[in-house]
């Protein structure tokens, strides 16, 4: 538990707080990409230094902008809070599954996650694994951003008037 | 407390926040927006097993975030075209008031 | 076998045949009717001559059985006998038959049911003639009960009137209380000997086994088995033959028309009577110890009641065929007297001169009254000696044979009656009886002919109108004036009144040539006999018996000639008290009405009220309690089945509408139970790796 990662747990968890229960809906988009920036941290913390950089390009450049943009496009009010009930079931649900989760990780047993040594993740290597072992993924991958390029364009259109 | 337990620990709690705000908030886009925090989250596990784990050296980790990564975007931003689209139809982005599948 | 025994059931058949096809005529074909009825009648006239000679050759016992019913092992046999009592009886009933016949062509000429009326009589003469020749017991009842309904059918042959209705139902309901004894008598005889057949080759009921059991036999009331029979069987006789106290019908049998009541209540059927006890006399005479059966004895006391109990009420009577009504029932009492007393032969003696001498004076009525014009009232007659002369002779003629004048045919019938009550060792009471029942006869006979053939002619014209309009449709001519009847009706009378003259002869006692013929033997002529037995002086002290009564009646009714219609009798000024009495027929029928009649009423109300109430009651009642049942069928059903399935469908809706809850439409509560579903499968799959 060095420094840096707790800082860094403390800024991403305390921007997905804020995310999650701020009022005002730019604020959340704004709180998000600061846990987003968090988390890309502790990525560069943890040695991955390509899906760090990664995560800011994608999430932060593209994904907030993208919130930001569909918030702007959309009026409205300021929502009332959900129904009380809804609100304690949802927030029970989630601690629920906290639990369950930090008990699984916690009673499991120390058998792996000592402090080894950093792995190296060299982009040589990175790019040739991509280019070689997952080739066939990142096709698929290419294939399925250019669906769903088509596919947001198309369904974010404007209805054509009806055929007279 | 190994530094592994203390990542998978983080991500847990993200998840949950995660969750919770999706399961909670009123606003579609704010659902969406936890969605991403759980998918982070399990980004983050990934992240942690390939550092602390056996067989770091096969990047399994690093490949399958990234694509992960990608494969968000895609989902994010068809589901803002989405939220879009369906604010054109109802005026409104009030999960509570899209109710037409109602049974 | 002899031709006319196998053929002796021809004789009731041809007349019998000959109503069924009258039956089917059309009212105009009169002279077909009457034709086919005669003829058929003729017939059997002759062949009942045929079988009368044949009896006076070989006189016997013969007869022929058949099997007619078969019943398990049994057969029910009927069949015909032709014994000399047969044979009398045959030649008696066909000739005073054809001879009626022959007179109602004339007498119902003007009646418009010419057809019917000759329909009726020939099915009564094939039904009488069967009576008498039946073996069986069981047969003779058919025959009996077909008489029984010619009779009903006869007397209300004009049944627009209602006294002729009233008096045809009276005489078959009086009837058939007589017949009820018959019946149980039947039943008695039948299962004690086995058997109804009367000669059977030893073993008919009237044969000596038979007999000889049934006469050791003890029954109750100290009667023997025999004479129990016989008395039951005495009961069905004295209905058809009108011994006291069954007599009541035979007066208004009268309604009927005179025809009839020369035929069937003067000759015949009411002689059936007499015959049955004839026929069935060796069961009822039967006794273990000789002497008098008990059977016979009752017999006998009856009838001499009833000789005299009649002839009481006939001395009263103003209507001419009443008079001659009530005088048959007291010869049929005589009748009874003598079968009682003195056997078969001196009854049946007495029946067939009756038979002759009172059809005839019936037939003299009837020409009486055809000739009045139908008026029947005695007193509105008079003087019709001179008038209608055939028939005041031969009405003369029957009216002495019926007094019993001497040498005339009742003379020697009924003397031989009261000789045999004379010596009668049970009692001589019957005897005192007897004559003075002889005495009453002649008189009250005296009286009537003095009213109607002698003093003054009483008729009016109203009087003739007044019953021309209500006449008994026997003959009215318009206003027309008082005459002799015509040929077709006086010849009949012409030759009954020979044989009421002259057929005593047969049997007197100088040549008891009857006797001996139904006894099957030989009699001889022996004029000595006269001085025996005690037989003349009883003839003397009868003659003048009857004298005096003649001259009794004569010195009140004759010698002054009656002036008119309204005067009174002369017996009534003398007693008027016992002479309403009598004239009201000893109010019998009105002590009839007051009990019998008002039992059978109360019990037919009781029976109504139970119909209506219990038996219909409990009738209602189950069908209401089905009703009820039905109900609490229905509303279980209703309540029960229906809601339950109701409930059933409604609780399935329920549940249905509380599951639809669940798809509410919102996406969160989706994603809720998709995290409810995480957490619960992640426990399961992590206990399952425990376990």
């Amino acid at each position: 538990m060095t420094a840096p990662f707790v800082i860094l747990a403390v800024v991403t968890i305390g921007g997905a707080v804020a995310a999650m229960t701020l009022r005002k809906l730019v604020h959340c988009a704004l709180a998000l990409a600061v846990c987003f920036v968090g988390l890309a941290g502790l990525y560069l913390d943890l040695n991955a230094q390509f899906v760090g950089l990664v995560q800011v390009l994608v999430y932060v450049g593209a994904v907030v902008i993208l919130i930001v943009f569909a918030i702007l496009l959309t009026r409205h009010d300021e929502l009332p809070a959900q129904t009380n009930r809804t609100r304690v079931a949802g927030l029970g649900v989630s601690a629920v599954v906290f639990a369950l989760l930090a008990w699984a990780v916690t009673a499991g047993g120390a058998q792996m996650g000592a402090a080894v040594a950093a792995p190296e993740a060299a982009m040589k290597d990175i790019g040739g694994a991509l280019m070689q072992k997952y080739v066939l993924p990142l096709e698929v991958v290419g294939l399925l951003l250019t669906a769903a390029l088509i596919g947001a364009v198309v369904i974010a259109m404007e209805e054509k008037k009806k055929a007279r | 407390m190994t530094p592994l337990n203390g990542c998978l620990l983080v991500s847990a709690l993200l998840f949950s926040i995660g969750l919770g705000g999706a399961l909670t908030r009123r606003s579609a886009i704010l659902v969406l927006v936890g969605i991403e925090l759980m998918l982070n989250a399990a980004n983050l596990n990934f992240i942690a097993f390939w550092r602390y784990g056996p067989h770091p050296e096969a990047l399994t980790g690093v490949l399958f975030v990234t694509f992960s990564i990608a494969i968000a975007a895609a989902e994010a931003a068809v589901g803002l075209a989405l939220i879009q689209a369906v604010y054109r139809h109802a005026k409104t982005t009030d999960v509570n008031q899209l109710d037409t599948m109602k049974g | 076998m002899v031709w006319i025994v196998r053929n002796l059931w021809l004789i009731p058949a041809l007349p019998a045949a000959a109503a069924a096809v009258i039956a089917l005529f059309r009212q105009a074909q009169r002279r077909l009717a009457a034709g086919l009825a005669i003829g058929t009648m003729g017939l059997s006239f002759l062949m009942a001559l045929i079988a009368f000679a044949h009896m006076l050759a070989q006189p016997a016992t013969e007869y022929v059985n058949f099997g007619w019913l078969q019943f398990g092992s049994e057969w029910l046999k009927f069949g015909w006998v032709l014994d000399p009592l047969a044979a009398v009886m045959l030649v008696m009933v066909t000739l005073v038959g054809l001879l009626i016949f022959i007179f109602s062509i004339g007498y119902m000429e003007h009646d418009e049911n010419f057809t019917r009326f000759f329909c009726f009589l020939a099915l009564f003469a094939g039904a009488m003639l069967g009576l008498v020749i039946a073996n069986n017991l069981v047969l003779l009842f058919m025959c009996w009960e077909v008489v029984g309904l010619t009779s009903y059918l006869l007397i209300g042959f004009w049944y627009q009137r209602p006294a002729a209705a009233a008096a045809a139902k009276k005489a078959f309901i009086v009837t058939r209380v007589g017949d009820l004894g018959l019946f149980l008598g039947m039943l008695w005889l039948y299962s004690l000997s086995g058997t109804l057949v009367f000669y059977d080759n030893g073993g008919g009921c009237l044969e000596h086994a038979a007999i000889a059991a049934m006469a050791a036999h003890a029954a109750a009331l100290g009667l023997t088995a025999s004479s129990g029979i016989g008395l039951l069987i005495f009961c069905g006789a004295a209905g058809k033959s009108g011994q006291v106290p069954l007599h009541v019908w035979l007066p208004d049998a009268m309604e009927g028309p005179t025809p009839v009541s020369a035929l069937i209540h003067a000759a015949t059927m009411v002689a059936a009577g007499v015959f049955l006890v004839a026929r069935m006399y060796p069961l009822m005479a039967a006794t273990t110890n000789g002497g008098t059966s008990q059977a016979l004895e009752v017999v006998a006391w009856v009838g001499a009641i009833t000789a005299l109990f009649a002839a009481f009420i006939a001395v009263a009577q103003d209507d001419i065929k009443r008079i001659l009504a009530y005088s048959t029932v007291s010869q049929l009492g005589y009748m009874m007297l003598g079968l009682g007393v003195g056997g078969v032969a001196i009854g049946m003696f007495h029946l067939i001169t009756h038979a002759f001498f009172k059809s005839l004076l019936f037939l003299g009525a009837g020409s009486v009254i055809h000739g009045c014009n139908g008026e029947q009232d005695i007193h509105k007659m008079g003087g019709l000696r001179k008038l209608m002369p055939i028939t005041f002779a031969t009405y003369a003629a029957g009216m002495l044979a019926l007094c019993g004048v001497p040498l005339f045919a009742g003379f020697w019938s009924k003397d031989e009656i009261l000789h045999a009550a004379h010596g009668w060792n049970v009692s001589a009471v019957p005897y005192y009886l007897g004559a003075a029942g002889a005495l009453l006869t002649a008189f009250y006979m005296t009286r009537q002919v003095a009213y109607v053939f002698f003093g003054k002619q009483r008729e009016t014209s109203e009087a003739v109108a007044h019953d021309a309009a209500t006449a008994q449709g026997a003959g009215a001519h318009g206003a027309g004036e008082t005459h002799e009847s015509p040929a077709v009706m006086t010849v009949p009378l012409i030759i009954l009144g020979l044989f009421a003259t002259f057929l005593g002869f047969v049997g007197t006692p100088a040549w008891p040539w009857f006797q001996a013929f139904l006894e099957g033997q030989h009699a001889t002529l022996d004029f000595g006999a006269f001085a025996g037995n005690g037989i003349l002086p009883l003839m003397t002290i009868s003659s003048l018996i009857v004298f005096a009564g003649l001259g009794l009646a004569w010195w009140l009714y004759g010698r002054r000639p009656i002036e008119s219609a309204e005067a009174r009798d002369a017996l009534e000024q003398m007693m008027p008290g016992a002479f309403h009495v009598l004239a009201k027929r000893v109010y019998v029928d009105e002590l009839y009405g007051v009990t019998v009649v008002r039992l059978a009423e109360w019990s037919a109300r009781v029976m109504d009220w139970m119909d209506r109430w219990v038996w219909n009651g409990a009738v209602q009642a189950v069908a209401k309690i089905v009703a009820g049942v039905a109900w609490i069928d229905s509303s279980l059903d209703t309540a029960v089945i229906n809601s339950g399935f109701d409930g059933c469908c409604e609780g399935v809706e329920h549940g249905g509408r509380l599951v639809t809850r669940t798809q509410s439409g919102r996406v969160q509560s989706y994603l809720r139970v998709l995290g409810i579903a995480l957490i619960v499968l992640v426990l399961f799959l992590y206990w399952s790796r425990k376990g």
